[in-house]
């Protein structure tokens, strides 16, 4: 089953999403009232981590399951789309209380109705994907 | 105290976050949970009316793993990893919150004010959770990325387009807490 370690990771993550408290709306409130280190101390030590962790596994060359050397993809070039992409998920991010990975957790801890921001979400990917070539980016 | 079931502080959730990102990246994947909208359009067919959605979803179906594996890790949080304690907010929070007309403030993880099933009768109540949906679908995919693959899987690897694309996320939820949930509440 080699899809069975990709469920274990999921699992993993919904776990730790729900531990720390960063699927709650209410979290997501107070970080952007700037009322708690909690969230930011979050991001940060995760950031941290994986700082730490793309330093050393380009200096010890640590290779992945494929025997391939590990490294994260580059993103693209870009202004517009990041900064204005970004800022219209920033709106729905703190309106919602989650950005797509909680929406989906939430969802297992009994949140039915996030099957609407869900299905919203996938419109709103649909209609990017029409308007892709006419958007500035 | 009971480390399984109080709430997690954040310097042991922030590094385990970490460790799901490098699982992935062990596994020759990436961290990306926004990546699976556009995956699940590519299924419903979306790629007859856009190019973008022309691609093969089944070298993607791993990442749907990862999500359904979530949604059971979310139940099995809630279920038996959960003393049901309310949350920790800074009482400055609770106030502002109270002053908007919120009850029960972190009595759950989501304010019933949003996403009480009754409030899909009101047209408010649906409105709200269809217009941060949509927000949400489509700032990540014109942004490239969520959370995940900006804030944390981007940052990590010192992208500056991920800085870039985490400044927008402030400025649009700076925007929303501020200034339109006060309108909306």
């Amino acid at each position: 089953m080699k899809f069975l370690k990709y469920l274990f990771v999921g699992i993993f993550f919904g776990i730790v999403l729900v531990k720390s408290e960063a699927v709650s709306w209410y979290r997501i409130y107070e970080m952007f009232k700037f009322q708690s280190f909690h969230m930011y101390g979050i991001i940060g030590s995760a950031v941290f981590s994986g700082i730490v962790f793309t330093t050393l596994s380009k200096k010890l060359k640590l290779k992945n399951i494929n025997g391939e050397q590990i490294s994260l993809p580059a993103k693209n070039k870009g202004f517009i789309n990041y900064i204005l992409g970004g800022s219209i998920f920033g709106l729905g991010w703190a309106l919602a209380g989650a950005c797509p990975g909680p929406m989906y957790i939430l969802l297992g801890t009994g949140v039915i109705s996030m099957l609407i921001v869900i299905a919203a979400a996938l419109l709103g990917t649909y209609v990017y994907g029409i308007l892709k070539n006419k958007l500035p980016h | 105290m009971n480390f399984f079931l109080d709430p997690w502080p954040w310097y042991v959730s922030g590094p385990l976050i970490a460790v799901t990102m490098i699982l992935l990246v062990f596994f020759g994947k990436t961290f990306g949970m926004s990546s699976n909208l556009r995956t699940l359009c590519s299924i419903g067919g979306a790629g007859k009316h856009a190019e973008f959605f022309n691609f093969d979803w089944r070298a993607h179906r791993w990442n749907l793993v990862v999500v359904l594996g979530a949604i059971i890790g979310g139940f099995i949080a809630t279920q038996f990893l959960s003393s049901g304690a309310k949350i920790d907010l800074n009482p400055d929070t609770i106030t502002d919150l109270n002053t908007l007309g919120f009850k029960n403030i972190g009595d759950s993880l989501v304010p019933a004010e949003i996403y009480n099933w009754e409030n899909l009768g009101t047209l408010k109540g649906i409105a709200i959770l269809i217009i941060a949906g949509f927000l949400v679908g489509f700032g990540t995919r014109y942004a490239g990325g969520c959370t995940s693959g900006h804030a944390i899987t981007g940052l990590s690897n010192l992208q500056l387009p991920s800085l870039i694309a985490v400044i927008g996320f402030f400025i649009g939820g700076l925007l929303m807490t501020h200034f339109i949930i006060p309108l909306i509440f």
